[in-house]
């Protein structure tokens, strides 16, 4: 999860650019420069002349080299189709939103909701899809049984899961899953990856009538 | 306590139990229940699975039957040993078939990423089957080499034969258009691209004009009265492209088969019970020995009375085999053998009739 607020933060590229020109006014009066990345990850070598754009395209390219996951995002929005998060777009329209700070909200604000709760619920598709990311010992992921999370209908939890002879909750059934299919290890009720299972599957059921102790 | 039985015992015991039943009936039911209702019958649990089926036959409803097996995905044994014990148990199945089948076919996705070892390792499960085995090409056996190794196994994935009067033809119904060049997959990648049910990046299945052309030329020389098999891994028809449960050209082939008066295609790669028919053609699906699929949630034909959803606890729970009656006149009644269920009977009698007589018993655990 770390990785994801790394790699979105759009400051950061700016950071870089910043560093490079510092890199180069110490680099002196060689024909090449070798420039490296304020985290201290990776090396490009330009030369001495080169424009600050050039510097910062040049390392820019380097730590997309060195970081090939940096578009997982939309990589795996486009393999795994993913149902949209509501559209909140009538919060613009005004009314009684007037003078009060709880519904003053502008496009940018539903921008960022929008990316950042789908973004959740795709790192939950991208573990949901990998049998390496949820551990199996079998290399059987979730996927296998529920293309798109179908079949798992989180609406009807709580119920009654008579093959355990107690209720359970979605992650319940989850961890079952991993467990035995999968044959990995269950995760904690407040892993990130339970987290995010639960955001992808709860995702894909957008529009479903909740429904608890439905069989 | 049947478990602890021998197979000849509980097979004594059966038969025993089979004929001992049969004099309780009379002459007239004995024919409805021979001739229509056996599907049912065996299903409700009147009479035991085994017996009951291979019986029928030697009662001459059928002209002939043969097995099939899908779907299995394997992987090599040291990664995933239950996608084996699967096939085994398929196996096993057909071969304790008393009154072998004609043949077994075999209908795809006989590996999980189409690895040379996977498909060694299923060619050499499926040599003790006893019947004469047929063999068809699922995407996952084909992706990583583009079929090189499964060619070596088993020949060509596109053939056909004359058997009983009946004109099967096999065809790959797998053929992608090529997305892995521009986006520089590796075969892996590529492989692992093509083996995700969900995966967007793919492109959807068809038969391709090449076979289209082999097919027209190959039916050229059989009259519009011969009945045709036709076996295809992904079902000939659109049902639901998101997950290729989808053949891109199915139109242009159905056009091709419009012409023969009686047609059943015979699918694998949906892992459930799923029924249709478009004009003249019957369409069956086959299951999967490894894990069943969720219905699509659109497009189900109208015919499909679908199976009920899965035991997720059970993991050999809405998997299983199954056997394929040929009547004379080329229409079939088509047998799913539920692993750890009764067996359920899609009968000709159900598709001819456009699911008006024999209906196969509805779910009562509808799916999601």
């Amino acid at each position: 999860m770390r990785r994801i607020s790394i790699v979105s933060q759009v400051g950061f590229v700016l950071l870089y650019i910043a560093c490079v020109s510092m890199a180069t006014i110490l680099a002196g009066c060689s024909e090449q420069v070798e420039l490296t990345t304020c985290d201290g990850t990776g090396k490009a070598t330009v030369a001495k002349n080169a424009t600050g754009q050039v510097l910062a395209d040049g390392l820019m390219d380097q730590w997309k080299r060195d970081h090939p996951d940096r578009d997982w995002v939309t990589e795996e929005k486009e393999r795994h189709e993913l149902k949209p998060p509501a559209d909140n777009s009538a919060l613009l329209e005004g009314g009684q939103a007037e003078g009060h700070t709880y519904g003053q909200h502008d496009r940018r604000d539903l921008l960022l909701w929008a990316r950042e709760t789908e973004k959740f619920a795709l790192e939950g598709s991208r573990i949901f899809h990998s049998g390496e990311l949820l551990g199996s010992t079998v290399a059987v992921s979730c996927d296998m049984c529920h293309p798109h999370a179908a079949n798992t209908h989180p609406e009807t939890y709580p119920k009654f899961q008579s093959q355990l002879g107690r209720v359970v909750l979605l992650r319940d059934m989850v961890n079952w899953c991993i467990e035995h299919p999968v044959r990995g290890k269950r995760l904690e009720a407040d892993d990130p990856a339970m987290r995010a299972l639960e955001a992808y599957i709860l995702a894909q059921r957008s529009g479903a009538v909740m429904n608890y102790g439905k069989h | 306590m049947n478990k602890l039985k021998s197979v000849e015992t509980r097979y004594m015991e059966e038969r025993g139990k089979f004929f001992h039943d049969l004099k309780n009936l009379d002459r007239r039911s004995f024919l409805k229940v021979s001739a229509a209702a056996m599907g049912a019958a065996v299903a409700s649990g009147v009479m035991p699975s085994h017996s009951f089926q291979s019986i029928s036959v030697a009662q001459g409803s059928a002209a002939f039957r043969f097995a099939y097996i899908s779907d299995s995905h394997l992987y090599e044994k040291k990664i995933n040993d239950r996608f084996v014990r699967s096939l085994l148990r398929a196996v096993e199945d057909v071969n304790n078939l008393d009154a072998q089948p004609d043949f077994v076919f075999y209908g795809g996705d006989l590996a999980q990423l189409g690895q040379p070892k996977e498909l060694e390792l299923g060619a050499q499960i499926l040599k003790d089957v006893k019947a004469p085995i047929k063999m068809m090409v699922g995407e996952h056996d084909w992706y990583f080499d583009m079929g090189q190794k499964w060619r070596d196994l088993f020949g060509k994935p596109t053939y056909s034969w004359d058997y009983k009067g009946i004109h099967f033809v096999t065809l790959n119904s797998v053929v992608e258009r090529d997305f892995w060049t521009r986006r520089g997959l590796t075969p892996m990648e590529r492989m692992m691209t093509v083996a995700g049910l969900d995966n967007g990046v793919q492109s959807p299945f068809s038969v391709g004009q090449e076979q289209r052309q082999w097919l027209r030329k190959d039916l050229a020389a059989y009259s519009d009265e011969t009945p045709l098999i036709v076996f295809s891994h992904s079902p000939l028809y659109k049902l639901y492209k998101k997950w290729n449960f989808w053949t891109d050209d199915a139109d242009e082939v159905q056009a091709i088969l419009k012409r023969f008066k009686q047609v059943v295609v015979i699918h694998g790669h949906t892992h459930q019970l799923l029924t249709n028919r478009i004009g003249n053609i019957h369409f069956h699906g086959m299951l999967s020995t490894a894990w069943p699929w969720p219905y699509a949630p659109e497009g189900m034909p109208e015919l499909t009375v679908e199976m009920n959803r899965p035991d997720p606890f059970n993991p050999n729970d809405g998997c299983g085999d199954g056997q394929v009656h040929v009547h004379a006149d080329g229409l079939v009644d088509k047998v799913y053998s539920l692993w750890n269920r009764g067996p359920i009977t899609v009968s000709k009698a159900y598709t001819a009739s456009w699911g008006r007589q024999s209906v196969p018993p509805k779910p009562n655990r509808a799916s999601y």
